[in-house]
């Protein structure tokens, strides 16, 4: 059914992953699909590294976790924003295209007050991408 | 496709000196919300700026004529007492960057050996310039060379031994094209590499200790080599918050000029009343535009503005240029350069002045005002900058942005000059200064649109500015994090509009030059040491080629 699933993570915030990691692992081996872990980084010195190829290789060692942990075949991806503020939907939908996958599996809070007002990265992906999109909450 | 849509990250950047250190970045940092709104934002610079700023627009709302008075006192006690120092000092900058460009570390490239430019050429100088000069080439383009035109011609006038003209130097009484060349040269002093020196020390400290050093995108960052560890404690705080102070006055005067102009214009336009209703009105709608272009983020909103900006401001200059009078114009884009040459030396003199008006009124001035704004253009032409080589970066901020506002100078100022001339048209010697880009334009086919243009130009420089000042501010206070929630920087554009009203109403454009120079002054001080920095900073670097 799938064959390349894109899971876009936060490393600052590994924590608020969820079940967003386990829900994409459990359907990778279902399908025998290919997992790739997308981050978002910056050319600035963030809180996760002081360079693009220091967030690089941390990602990648991220991926290789994962998939050791789950025994599926993962791959990183790392793209950069100028102002991850406000250019992180544009990072990811790009990325959709760029990994040619064909299933995002992404956690996302439960809406509240201001989504109304600034729809979720989850809401703006799985409006906007070519693929198809799994919200997952909680 | 456009060359910010950078595919994945750059492969592997080449050499470059990461400084190690114990801080990770984000660590004093607060992670929050308040109701809906989440928040991350460093502790204590957030907390201690944005407290100070929201009692003082109280106190100047709450007493406008205890501000007014206090603010008139201290624009002249500052400049007296230290007219030396901010024109000493801007000197350095220029000595600073000029010798950075022959040096052998012209060659180090700002993040790391291999980098690659994030914007083109084009887009990178629209940023540059919106951010740098903006509201301020509008409001002075016509006024300043008249202004110093003026008084030039009017010669010296003395009241019991103390000069009581505005000329600047010696003035050339009765002399009108000595007076031209003086007035021409005495204004693009003000606009030319002084300014661009002082932005350029600033984004380059900026650019070298977060991208090839691996620190914190703010302004201690660049005080590594000189404090070591202690500037994540309470020295780096400090500098921060000054920074932050700065870089919110230097903003709201600017848009208090901008309003002010706006006005007046709208007034001569559409016969709109000029006076504070109006000004708190424009401040208000303009400062909601910058909150859609801050919420759409750099690429999105403000290098969009910039480009808009630019290719406005272009056709205004040529038209200026085609309907003026051309070739005198041109003539005088020479004549003006080597006129600004021959007094170089004089005019920048800290010492033993005798023009003082000129020299405190404007000179120093403008110093501190170029000072209050360069942690925020500083910074944002940091961020753009990266993949340049210094040589190739002074030569850009410095260079091609003097030349900028030699050009826009010689074609603004020059046309209202050559009207007063060539035909005796007076008004623009006589208007305000707010009104004399306007009074200039009236003497230019198509009226109407010209100054309709003008305004609209006033208009989107000062939301280039709000919002790229508010970025900047953000930054700063989140720690160096350029992923700080959007709410903060919401926060930041509303009190620079804030602050501009709260200074407007006590006691108009004196208030916002006050906070303006009292400001600049410590980061004066900050500014010189970074030179300091930098060249620590340099030593460690692989010299490219």
């Amino acid at each position: 059914m799938f064959r390349h699933i894109m899971v876009p993570v936060d490393l600052a915030h590994e924590e608020r992953l969820g079940h967003a990691l386990s829900v994409a692992a459990d359907l990778a081996r279902h399908w025998s699909a290919r997992v790739t872990y997308v981050g978002v980084g910056t050319n600035t010195p963030g809180v996760l590294a002081h360079t693009p190829e220091e967030y690089t290789a941390r990602l990648a060692a991220f991926a290789q976790a994962q998939g050791v942990a789950h025994g599926i075949e993962a791959a990183a991806h790392a793209t950069i924003a100028h102002d991850p503020t406000t250019d992180l939907d544009d990072a990811l939908l790009r990325a959709v295209d760029e990994t040619g996958a064909d299933l995002v599996v992404m956690q996302s809070h439960i809406p509240g007050l201001m989504d109304y007002v600034w729809p979720s990265n989850g809401g703006k992906i799985a409006g906007h991408a070519s693929a198809s999109v799994l919200v997952v909450r909680g | 496709m456009s060359d910010t849509d950078s595919q994945g990250i750059p492969a592997p950047e080449g050499h470059a000196q990461i400084i190690e250190t114990e801080y990770e970045i984000g660590q004093d940092n607060i992670e929050t919300s308040i109701g809906p709104f989440g928040l991350d934002i460093h502790n204590p610079v957030f907390l201690i700026s944005g407290l100070a700023i929201i009692a003082f627009v109280f106190y100047a709302l709450a007493l406008p004529e205890q501000a007014e008075a206090f603010f008139g006192w201290l624009r002249p006690a500052i400049t007296a007492q230290f007219d030396w120092f901010f024109l000493g000092a801007a000197d350095i900058f220029v000595l600073f960057c000029l010798f950075l460009i022959v040096s052998p570390w012209g060659g180090v490239r700002l993040g790391g050996a291999d980098a690659r430019p994030d914007y083109s050429y084009i887009g990178w100088f629209a940023m540059l310039f919106a951010a740098g000069m903006g509201i301020g080439l509008m409001f002075y383009g016509v006024s300043e060379p008249m202004s110093h035109f003026s008084t030039a011609l009017g010669g010296v006038t003395e009241e019991g031994g103390v000069r009581t003209d505005w000329a600047p130097l010696g003035a050339a009484a009765g002399n009108e094209a000595e007076a031209i060349r003086l007035g021409m040269a005495a204004t693009i002093f003000h606009w030319g590499l002084h300014p661009w020196a002082i932005y350029a020390v600033v984004a380059l400290a900026l650019a070298l200790f977060s991208y090839n050093k691996g620190l914190p995108l703010t302004i201690r960052s660049a005080f590594y080599p000189i404090f070591g560890d202690r500037v994540w404690g309470w020295v780096g705080h400090v500098i921060d918050t000054l920074a932050v102070f700065a870089t919110l006055f230097g903003l709201a005067t600017s848009l208090g000029f901008g309003a002010t102009q706006a006005n007046a214009g709208l007034n001569m336009l559409f016969g709109i009343p000029v006076g504070p209703t109006t000004e708190v009105i424009l401040i208000t709608a303009i400062t909601s535009v910058a909150l859609i272009s801050v919420v759409r983020g750099l690429d999105g909103g403000v290098k969009v503005l910039s480009e808009i900006n630019m290719g406005l401001a272009f056709l205004l200059l040529a038209f200026v240029l085609l309907a003026g009078p051309t070739l005198a114009i041109l003539t005088g884009f020479g004549s003006s350069l080597v006129a600004y040459i021959e007094y170089l030396p004089a005019l920048a003199n800290p010492v033993g002045r005798e023009d003082l008006n000129f020299s405190q009124g404007w000179t120093a001035f403008y110093w501190a005002w170029w000072i209050s704004w360069s942690p925020f253009v500083g910074m944002f032409i940091a961020r753009v900058s990266r993949g340049r080589s210094v040589r190739e970066f002074i030569i850009a901020v410095l260079l091609v942005p003097s030349l900028v506002c030699v050009l826009w100078m010689t074609v603004f100022g020059g046309t209202a000059i050559q009207q007063y001339v060539q035909t005796g048209y007076e008004a623009v010697m006589n208007a305000p200064l707010e009104l004399k880009l306007f009074e200039m334009l009236k003497e230019l086919p198509l009226t109407a649109i010209t100054s309709f243009v003008g305004i609209i130009l006033v208009v989107v420089f000062f939301v280039t500015s709000s919002d790229s000042g508010s970025l900047v501010i953000d930054t700063i206070t989140a720690g160096g994090k350029v992923d700080a929630p959007v709410p903060q920087r919401v926060f930041w554009a509303i009190f620079e509009g804030a602050v501009a009203i709260a200074l407007l109403l006590g006691g108009g454009l004196s208030s916002l030059q006050a906070m303006v120079i009292s400001t600049g002054l410590p980061f004066t001080l900050v500014l010189l040491l970074m030179c300091w920095a930098i060249i620590r900073g340099l030593q460690a670097e692989k010299r490219g080629a």
